[in-house]
């Protein structure tokens, strides 16, 4: 996604430009954080977990002196934003606020709770997100402008990991609506989590090992592809919710008619079904892919091969493969990225994952319980994106 | 083989028109499906307006995010907005990383239960095609027409909606295209939030574990789906036969 970026390389500092300059993106993140700081509430406080709540600014928040503090902050790096041109200021400015907003939303949250009640709660608010949002989009920005290698993303990546870990371990955020929902299913959290990866990788897993002999199948048979990828195109259209239920009949029939079939695990309702419809989903992005792959690789490569007296499997493992690799990794990480969200979906049929907390949230109302299956959902995607880009950036290196 | 290509295509259209008019003529089919003597075809409302407003969710969506997206799209590959282009490109992948069903459970509580949250996420996930499309699309022109059309003496604006968008339209409606038949699934998710739709039919279907249902509500948005495609796509066809081009999905 960062393939086209020589335009962006204009605005980079140039020497004899005037230092002050108003940079137009720095204009939107401090009317963000304006807003954020002056006209949204930074923690919401609920009497209880279920019932509506009301808004706290920052000031009602947290000890006054620590109010000025952060808005003194906040407007700074709106300042520097606005006004810096250096990218590594910039950077810096964004860190330096996200480090101090995500404690301090802990903090507000011991302060703004009466001592000794223990079903008052208390989330991030509007103004909280707003900045996040301000503070992260500029980092993003210089980010994006430095043009990292793959391996800086990924440390930069790990950094993140760490810092959030340090928050949600130290115990800054434990007054947090959000982590007393945790703390109440903490068990059931990692048991959702490992069901809700393997479901994700495992599906993909096995979608590559069929995908990739039927995606070269199809490049060697001109004459089935066209078929092949019809039926995976059709596939696709089912919407999500349908196939789970769908494939629900036959795989409840099979429990019921094979013992072995039972004795694996396979039944009706659950996993099984979730897998399926997720590795059917995988199938096109990954054929589909291999074909693209496949199909770009030179002709004259193949044929330089062969003059060098490489046999027929050896030019697909050591030739046409190798040389499709970026391609299917692309369609790989497609993939991934969408098993990630749609996992969420086999709660509705049993199969567990994080969207076991959304539905729960959502049926109970509770705003903090559908953020605990959600936000997880999306750091994976997240991560796995950032990981599987720079993946196939190294790939595409090392084949140049 | 064209000829039969129409032909299966009418079939499933006519097939679709009967089973959302009268839906009745199809129970037999459906009731092996079901057991304890539940009812074979969806009772809870009609399948007609119920496909109609799941119709009518999938294009308001469509239309807000093309409107969007394309906007998006020239802004950020004007000079003026060139600085955005990194950061808008991030930003719209980023949002294709949130589930839909985060999306609905989170917008949920800001705009109530029903349709909204369902445009606000079927609008969000139809942004990416759309923009990412745009943006070949426009960036596609080559540098010597654009020479050419400055030569003419065309002004910017008049290169923009003379030159540069009738070359990428046939790339942009492709986006469209994506996006409309990825959301007729999406939008089935919306009715775990009480939107109208045909998702109603399959969640009933999976509450009252009566598979008769989730396969009408599953087979009708997959018609829909298949047949939407191929329109879109013979409007692609034909607007690229005008400009004199290759369609931009004739592989697929």
């Amino acid at each position: 996604m960062n393939a086209t970026g020589s335009k962006g390389g204009m605005f980079d500092a140039a020497t004899g430009r005037p230092a002050l300059f108003l940079d137009r993106l720095g204009a939107v993140i401090a009317l963000l954080i304006g807003v954020a700081l002056f006209a949204a509430p930074f923690v919401t406080y609920r009497a209880n977990r279920i019932v509506s709540g009301e808004g706290r600014m920052m000031w009602d928040s947290v000890p006054i002196a620590m109010a000025f503090g952060l808005m003194a902050l906040s407007v700074a790096v709106a300042l520097v934003g606005t006004l810096v041109r250096h990218r590594f200021l910039r950077l810096a400015a964004a860190v330096v606020g996200l480090v101090a907003i995500f404690p301090a939303v802990g903090y507000a949250a011991l302060f703004v709770t009466p001592p000794d009640n223990t079903f008052a709660r208390v989330s991030p608010g509007t103004g909280f997100w707003l900045l996040v949002f301000a503070f992260a989009l500029l980092c993003g920005d210089s980010l994006s402008r430095m043009r990292l290698g793959p391996w800086m993303r990924l440390a930069a990546l790990g950094l993140a990991v760490a810092a959030v870990t340090l928050l949600l371990t130290s115990g800054a955020w434990n007054g947090l609506s959000l982590l007393k929902e945790y703390a109440n299913r903490a068990d059931s959290f990692w048991v959702e989590a490992r069901q809700h990866v393997l479901l994700a990788v495992g599906s993909l897993a096995a979608a590559v090992v069929v995908g990739l002999p039927i995606g070269m199948l199809c490049h060697r048979v001109p004459s089935v592809r066209g078929a092949i990828l019809q039926v995976l195109n059709i596939i696709q259209t089912v919407p999500s919710i349908a196939l789970f239920g769908i494939l629900m009949v036959p795989l409840g029939l099979l429990a019921a008619n094979v013992p072995l079939a039972a004795a694996l695990g396979i039944r009706g309702i659950g996993a099984a079904p979730a897998f399926i419809a997720l590795f059917l989903y995988a199938l096109l992005p990954v054929v589909a892919n291999t074909v693209v792959g496949l199909d770009q690789v030179p002709a004259t490569v193949v044929d330089a091969a062969r003059g060098m007296g490489m046999s027929k499997r050896q030019r697909l493992f050591g030739v046409e493969l190798p040389l499709a690799f970026p391609i299917i990794l692309t369609g790989i990480r497609i993939v991934l990225v969408q098993n990630l969200g749609l996992a969420t979906i086999a709660a509705l049929i049993g199969g567990g994952g994080f969207g076991t907390f959304i539905f729960q949230g959502v049926g109970q109302t509770a705003m903090d319980l559908v953020l605990l299956g959600a936000i997880p959902t999306v750091a994976l995607s997240f991560a796995a994106a950032v990981i599987l880009d720079a993946v196939i950036d190294m790939t595409k290196g090392a084949r140049a | 083989m064209r000829a039969l290509a129409i032909l299966l295509r009418l079939a499933a259209l006519v097939l679709l028109v009967t089973f959302i008019a009268a839906p009745n003529l199809f129970a037999p089919v459906f009731q092996p499906l079901t057991t304890y003597d539940a009812p074979a075809i969806y009772n809870q409302g009609s399948l007609f307006s119920l496909t109609l407003s799941h119709l009518a969710t999938v294009f308001s969506a469509a239309l807000a995010s093309t409107v969007v997206a394309v906007l998006l799209g020239i802004f950020v590959t004007r000079p003026s907005g060139l600085e955005f282009l990194p950061l808008s490109r991030s930003l719209v992948n980023i949002g294709q990383t949130f589930p839909p069903v985060a999306v609905l459970a989170v917008a949920v509580p800001l705009v109530g239960f029903g349709e909204a949250p369902t445009l606000i996420a079927l609008f969000l996930y139809g942004l990416l095609p759309i923009f990412e499309n745009t943006l070949s699309g426009l960036t596609n022109v080559s540098p010597l027409t654009l020479e050419a059309a400055k030569g003419m003496g065309m002004s910017a604006r008049q290169r923009l909606l003379g030159v540069e968008l009738p070359l990428a339209l046939p790339i942009i409606l492709a986006g469209i295209r994506l996006s409309v038949v990825i959301n007729l699934g999406t939008a089935t998710i919306g009715s775990t939030v009480a939107a109208k739709g045909l998702g109603e039919v399959i969640i009933a279907g999976l509450q009252s574990n009566n598979t008769a249902f989730i396969l009408q509500g599953g087979l009708i948005v997959a018609l829909l789906a298949i047949l939407i495609h191929d329109a879109l796509m013979s409007v692609e066809r034909i607007v690229a036969r005008r400009l004199g081009q290759q369609p931009a999905g004739a592989a697929a």
